[in-house]
């Protein structure tokens, strides 16, 4: 078992899977719904998939339209991450984690910054505010 | 959050599960922004798109049997007839889907205008105003011309509020929030509705930081089409929900208003040189066009005016389109500018918007000239290239159909 991290529930649920990790503000828009590839030119994760594995970003960007039809064609195609972990909260981001269900967190202890590396395999329990790495 | 007896009822399921689910989401937002209870609102205004996503979540809150408490005013849609009868026929996914969105929100309690404008017609706030309004050129039109308060809403996070009458009381709804921490001025010449949107855009290209501006050496008022045209741009470049206008606006008769106790952040300067180096960057080179259109955000009734005006008894070159809500249609056929712009070859259609997906595809990849940054933005993923000039310029371009400088 690894060590817990504090963090504080956006959107609440449970997840384990492998971490991605994005520089940059993620629009999902520009997620390829089929896929989950990220076709966003020069963006930090263009090329990679983010279907299945929990994503780390600063925040999300683009008009609540194109954030939440984004987010909501990658899970009807079960391509969406399958959590969230951010640094700044914007209201379209945020309202669309809580509709479409994915669990997301922010506020997350320091040190967990400075440990986790992008492909480590974690546990997000957003209800409960922790993520472990595993 | 502290709720009160009604709302965690309210939560909880007593007054119905619709009502609960948009409780749940203004709850979990109200809590990742640090609220500190709900307040109620007496308006909202909803970006409906007609979109999956869109039709999707408005039609889950009616299975759950939600209705609006606040009946909030919509964004456009499509005509769809209009549209088959002057342009071609929506494919039938398209067809089904906006039929579905416009039934949907009917049924839900809104209030189907089918404007991206509420704030100039139908939805109009008060100074101080507690309210709910999602769309880009909205947001910034009612916190900083009417001050009036409204976070920077998603759609769906409108449609809760409509639903509960509440929101989570944060952000701009806050008098500490709303001071200004950006001194941005202006040395360039402010004159036309056309300086607002290069203005508008300019901004967020020199500080992209979320906090509010505070625009001096803005010498008059703006008429309404320019603080639409600047707040449109503002949301668009960048995310500005709030500015303030030194002089103009209600919450900046001075300076230290606008600034409380806020400290100066960063000193910006927009001068004509700035303004030509963005009207350089964005507004395409002359040549040939084939197609004109207007309207992002919705015209106003003086700008079709100026449009009409412009044309007089000449004939457009190209297929030329002017959107607007049906109640500035219906004056401008009072008025007889709808007259002059069909003689001309022109349309003026009602209740629809230059980005709802599919309904422009005879024109992607096109060139065309509009008035409007945004327009030109958001239709750039469609392939469609459009020059932007000032409306009369644009028109005169309509009619040779070329851009000439």
């Amino acid at each position: 078992m690894g060590t817990k991290f504090s963090c504080k529930r956006i959107s609440e649920g449970y997840a384990e899977a492998e971490v991605i990790i994005s520089k940059d503000a993620v629009c999902y828009y520009l997620v390829e719904p089929e896929t989950g590839l990220v076709v966003e030119r020069n963006h930090d994760l263009e090329g990679r998939n983010i279907a299945g594995k929990i994503l780390m970003m600063p925040s999300g960007k683009g008009s609540s339209v194109v954030q939440a039809d984004g987010l909501f064609k990658l899970g009807r195609n079960q391509k969406s991450p399958l959590g969230m972990i951010i640094e700044h909260a914007d209201p379209v981001l945020v309202s669309s984690a809580l509709i479409f269900e994915v669990p997301m967190v922010h506020k997350v202890d320091p040190e967990f910054y400075k440990l986790i590396k992008d492909g480590d395999r974690i546990i997000l329990n957003a209800t409960e505010g922790w993520i472990e790495i595993l | 959050m502290k709720l009160t007896v009604e709302e965690k009822d309210m939560l909880e399921g007593k007054y119905g599960e619709g009502i609960a689910a948009a409780m749940k989401i203004q709850v979990a937002m109200g809590e990742t922004f640090e609220a500190e209870r709900m307040v109620p609102i007496t308006r909202a205004h909803v970006a409906l798109s007609a979109q999956d996503a869109d039709l999707w979540f408005v039609d889950k809150l009616l299975k759950l049997g939600a209705h609006c408490k606040v009946s909030p005013t919509v964004n456009p849609s499509i005509d769809l007839k209009y549209l088959k009868k002057h342009l071609f026929e929506i494919p039938k996914a398209g067809i089904d889907i906006v039929s579905a969105t416009n039934e949907a929100y009917k049924q839900i309690g809104a209030t189907l205008t089918f404007d991206c404008t509420p704030y100039l017609q139908q939805n109009v706030p008060g100074f101080g105003e507690v309210i709910a309004f999602s769309e880009s050129s909205a947001t910034p039109y009612v916190n900083s011309v009417f001050g009036a308060r409204s976070n920077r809403e998603s759609s769906q996070s409108a449609l809760c509020a409509a639903i509960t009458g509440l929101v989570p009381e944060y952000g701009l709804l806050l008098d500490e929030n709303r001071k200004g921490e950006i001194l941005v001025e202006v040395t360039a010449k402010i004159e036309t509705d056309f300086d607002y949107q290069l203005l508008g855009w300019c901004y967020p290209e020199l500080y992209k930081g979320l906090e509010i501006p505070v625009f001096t050496g803005i010498k008059s008022r703006p008429t309404p089409a320019g603080f639409m045209n600047f707040g449109a741009q503002l949301n668009t470049s960048g995310a500005v929900s709030m500015y303030h206008m030194v002089g103009i606006t209600p919450e900046a008769p001075t300076v230290e208003a606008a600034f409380g106790n806020n400290k100066i952040k960063h000193r910006i300067t927009i001068s004509d040189q700035d303004l030509a180096a963005t009207r350089e960057r964005l507004c395409r080179e002359p040549g040939k066009i084939d197609f004109a259109m207007f309207g992002c955000p919705h015209l106003t009734i003086d700008q079709v005016e100026t449009i009409a005006k412009t044309v007089g008894e000449r004939k457009f070159a190209v297929d030329f389109w002017v959107l607007t809500s049906s109640l500035t249609r219906e004056l401008a056929d009072r008025m007889g500018f709808l007259d002059v712009i069909q003689r001309a070859g022109g349309h003026i259609i009602a209740d629809t918007c230059i980005d709802v997906p599919p309904c422009w595809q005879p024109y992607y990849g096109k060139n065309a000239v509009t008035d409007s940054p945004k327009c030109a933005y958001y239709n750039e993923i469609r392939g469609i290239k459009f020059k932007i000039r000032p409306l009369e310029e644009a028109v005169e371009a309509a009619i040779l159909g070329e851009v000439l400088k």
